[in-house]
This record gives structure tokens, sequence and C-alpha cells, in this order.
């Protein structure tokens, strides 16, 4: 069967059906009616099963009543979620304590799972190829490949030996494990260095809520160890204040920050690290959190329009401006002033890009009103808390999302009350994107 | 394949066999997913479709009189928290409206 054209796939499935099903076959084909998706009013696939691409495979089932044919493509057998796992490194939780299975998405809501990695695709067939060489069509495509790290940078850092050796843990997972692992294995009166890029990168706060967790293991288990923070920007770029104050207080004598620190090279038998301006710092578990840009995928789909990195989009469909019917999520676009690279934000620009899409496949506009808001909780100790809070409207005229005056801020201290609500985001969102 | 049907009668058609099944999601008018959507911004916390899993307070359900105040009086300042005084300033009357409608008028969790 051929393709209907762009946006008509619904009326012309209606139609179809209109001339050749009974009024049975009809309402369960329907869109809005059907319980088994059959494609019948669209097919979307979603590359990226982290907080952005789960999200939408959830909410196009969710919000089409299962009319809409929603394929995940997704090579981690498992969701693994960077926010929390810092405190992996703590030690405080573990890492089956971040991990969450798809198979909800699967059981409950009718996603088709696909183990596998998306190498291709062709904007003009509308079709993207899998690394086993299945071939996947499209209605419209939703690309969620969160971050790459680009070792053209540092060059030293591109074999897998040097990266076992030289972890950034900045993708949940093994990674963070084995950080954990040279962690333990560090003898007290050792250093632990985190470098951190130039913004923007995923998760503006993370590498200040590591380096506190960190610093909560020695302060427990090894009092004499030290933490460095060497960051490539010129101060903290997030709940700057706040992360300053624990470190002066709660990790007195512990946790040493030093900016203007931008990363050259590592001597990776050594764990010295070599920067554009600053002193040679010598470590005994040394973490490099890499410059970072879309992931390979959206260069292949030919989405990158910011700086060779990241990916401008329509904030009402989350549509690339460049290739019609992509759509681009969570860490790899092109961020809005004030937008963090964050897993909520993910999560958010999924149910706006959801709601667009299935706008757009029912051959209407999307609403013109999109609302996006942002809650990112960082754990200075195992418990207590600090929060920066945002909420983003959209402007017509600038044609962006514009973070609202007055709105969001931050904790005035940490708290152990803020710590439960932050465990509390965790399971919602989990459950928000997976269950 | 033929297309002799015209688009009104097949729409037509398709919105009354839904309507006596389901609530149909791709029929329904703009307003009405404007609260849906401003909804799904509160879900990362709330669960969605404002039915916690917990740590947090159910949405769906509660009386829209009661959600409108609640979030009022945080975007006023008279009533006190942690996040949502600052997210409550950043959503207009009329969006808080259109949610806590929403909110409303889902089932509450048993």
């Amino acid at each position: 069967m051929t393709r209907p054209a762009k946006d008509t796939t619904m009326k012309t499935m209606r139609r179809d059906f209109l001339k050749a099903s009974g009024a049975t076959a009809l309402a369960a084909a329907l869109p809005g009616c059907a319980t088994t998706g059959s494609g019948s009013a669209g097919r979307v696939v979603v590359v990226g099963g982290g907080y952005g691409g789960a999200t939408a495979a959830k909410y196009l089932r969710l919000w089409s009543n299962g009319s809409v044919d929603v394929t995940l493509v997704e090579p981690n057998a498992q969701f693994i979620s960077c926010p929390i796992s810092n405190l992996v490194l703590g030690g405080s939780k573990t890492i089956a304590d971040v991990t969450v299975s798809y198979d909800n998405l699967v059981k409950r809501h009718g996603v088709k799972l696909v183990k596998d990695t998306a190498v291709a695709v062709d904007p003009d067939k509308r079709t993207v190829t899998l690394a086993s060489g299945q071939v996947l069509g499209y209605d419209r495509l939703i690309l969620s490949p969160g971050i790459d790290f680009m070792y053209e940078q540092l060059k030293v850092l591109e074999s897998a030996d040097a990266q076992a050796r030289v972890l950034h843990s900045w993708k949940a997972g093994p990674q963070t494990v084995a950080l954990r692992r040279q962690l333990e294995a560090m003898p007290d009166g050792g250093v632990y260095a985190i470098t951190i890029p130039v913004a923007p990168y995923r998760c503006p706060p993370g590498p200040y809520e590591r380096a506190c967790q960190v610093a909560w293991y020695f302060k427990q288990k090894k009092p004499k160890s030290k933490v460095l923070i060497l960051d490539g920007n010129p101060d903290v770029t997030s709940k700057a204040g706040l992360f300053k104050k624990a470190w002066a207080e709660e990790y007195k004598g512990i946790v040493e920050y030093r900016p203007n620190h931008v990363l050259t090279d590592v001597d990776v038998r050594t764990l010295t690290a070599k920067f554009e301006t600053a002193d040679d710092v010598k470590a005994d578990v040394l973490n490099v959190l890499p410059p970072q840009r879309a992931g390979a995928i959206a260069r292949a789909a030919g989405v990158i329009t910011a700086n060779n990195r990241w990916c401008e989009v329509d904030f009402l469909t989350f549509e690339s401006i460049k290739v019609k019917n992509v759509h681009v999520l969570g860490d790899a676009i092109q961020i809005a002033p004030a937008m963090p690279k964050s897993g909520h934000m993910a999560n958010q620009h999924a149910k706006v890009c959801a709601a667009a899409v299935l706008e757009l496949l029912a051959g209407r506009a999307a609403s013109p009103t999109p609302v996006l808001t942002n809650t990112c909780y960082s754990f200075i100790t195992d418990k207590e808390v600090v929060h920066v809070a945002s909420v983003h409207q959209y402007d017509a005229e600038k044609k962006t999302m514009v973070a609202v005056q007055g709105a969001g801020g931050l904790s005035p201290a940490m708290s152990a009350l803020e710590g439960t609500y932050a465990f509390a985001w965790a399971q919602n969102i989990w459950a928000d994107a997976l269950a | 394949m033929l297309r002799t049907i015209p688009r009104l009668t097949a729409t037509l058609a398709a919105a009354a066999l839904c309507g006596a099944i389901a609530a149909p999601a791709a029929a329904q008018s703009p307003p009405a997913e404007l609260g849906r959507n401003l909804a799904a911004t509160c879900a990362n916390c709330h669960g969605t479709g404002g039915v916690s899993v917990g740590g947090t307070v159910s949405l769906a359900g509660t009386p829209k009189a009661d959600l409108v105040a609640k979030m009022q009086d945080f975007k006023a300042g008279r009533r006190t928290g942690t996040i949502m005084p600052q997210l409550a300033k950043g959503y207009t009357d009329p969006q808080i409206e259109a949610l806590s409608a929403w909110f409303a008028a889902q089932k509450a969790p048993q």
C-alpha cells in the first residue's frame, strides 16, 4: 500500500474503513476508539527510551486511546535514570534503585519496543534504518537521542581502554557502577577530581551534586580524602550559592572548587588532567565529563543545526526547523535561555510534542500555547536536598519559550523535607514515563 | 483506493460511533485538550493524570474550586510550600482554571 500524503493519513484511512468495513470494524479502527494499535491513526517511531522518548511513546498511546501505532527503538534492556544516580556513587543507593523496566510501556500501553539502535533516517521516504538492518516507516519520527561525547576534543579518551580508566559516568549504567568501584578502591587520603565542560552540557547542577555525594561518602568512610571540582566555567553554573555553602560548611576541608579549568588533555596512565590556563592536576580517581553534543542519530538525520552540536526545534511541536516530520526532544535540542538540559524538561518536551504530533496527524494545528516546567532536586547529603524550579511559556512574538519572570526559584537552604519530595519526584516521573 | 464518502460525513460518523464507546481524544476540541496538556505539566510530580504513585498529593478528582483556590493561594503567597509557590506563579489565571477543571473531571484514585 502506498503511504498517503503528509497529514492526510487518518482521513484517508477513515474513508477507506467507511468504504470497506461494517460498523464494528469501523469503531475498532477509528482514532479515539481503537484499543489496539493497528496504525489506523498514524505511525510514529520514537528513537531513544530515556526521559523524553519513553514519555513521548507512552503519551502518544495514552492520548490517542491506543489508535496511533508507536514503535520505540532503544538499545538498552532497561531504563536507568541519571537523576538519583549520583547517590549510587555516594553509596546510599544502588544501580537497581534507579533502574526501571520497559515492560509496562509494552504490556499496559501497547508500545512496540525494538531493542536496537537507529543508524540512519531517510526523511523523503520517511524511514528509519536500525543497526540490524530493519527499516521502519513513519508518519512522524521523534528523536530523543540524548548526548554523545565530543572525543575529537579529547582524543586521548577515544579508546575503550582510556574510557574504562577515566570514566564519565554521565550516562547512568555500567559507568556509574564502575566509578563507584573506583571510589571504593581508592585509599583514604586520595583525591577524586571531576572536570566539568563549558556549558551547555547535560544536567547543569549534576556535577556539583556528584561532588557532594562523593564528599558525603568520603566524610563517612574516608575522611582524609579530597574532592576537587575542576570547572571549565567561570563559576558554578547552577544553584551556586547553595552548593558553595554546602562545600564551605557540610564538606569543609573535603571539597575544593576551582573555576576556569578548561580541560585540554589527559594523561591516562598517571591520571593527570591538563588545562588551558591552569596547572596540571593529578588525581587518584579522575572523572572527566567531556564536552557534549546531540546523540549520533541526530547527526545522521540532519537535524543538528546549532554550532554543529544541538538541534533547533519549533517549540510548538518540537519539530526540527530543518527536517520535516522529524521531532527532537530532551538534552539534544538547542535550548532557549534559562531552559536546562534535564530529565524533567525532556519529559515536558515529550508531552508538548506528543500532543502536537496527534494534532498534526489529525490534520490540525498544534496548540499555540505550550507550557514547560522544570523541577530539579540536588542531593547535598544522602537525605538533604536543594531545588531549582522554573516555568516557561511560549512567546508567540519571539517564537521561543520564555522563562516567566517572578516564577521559579531556589530552595532557601537544604532540607530533609525536600529530600522526601525529591524521592517522590523520582518515583512519579519514572511512573509518568514508564508505568 | 475509493474515496467516495465526503470527509465531513466520515468525521461525523466517526464522532457518533466514538461517542458511544469512549471519549474520543482525537475528536476533542482544542479547549478540552488545553486543560489536558496543561495538567500534564504537573504529572512529573503528581502522577500521570494526577494519580500520584506516592509522596505527593493526587490531583485527580479534586473539586475544581479547591484546586483553583490552592493554586491562587500559592501564587499570591498566602500558602507556603517549597516548589509550588514558585511554580504556581508561572501559570496564568485562565491556565489555572483549565488545568483545575481537567483534574476535577478525572476519576479520583481509590
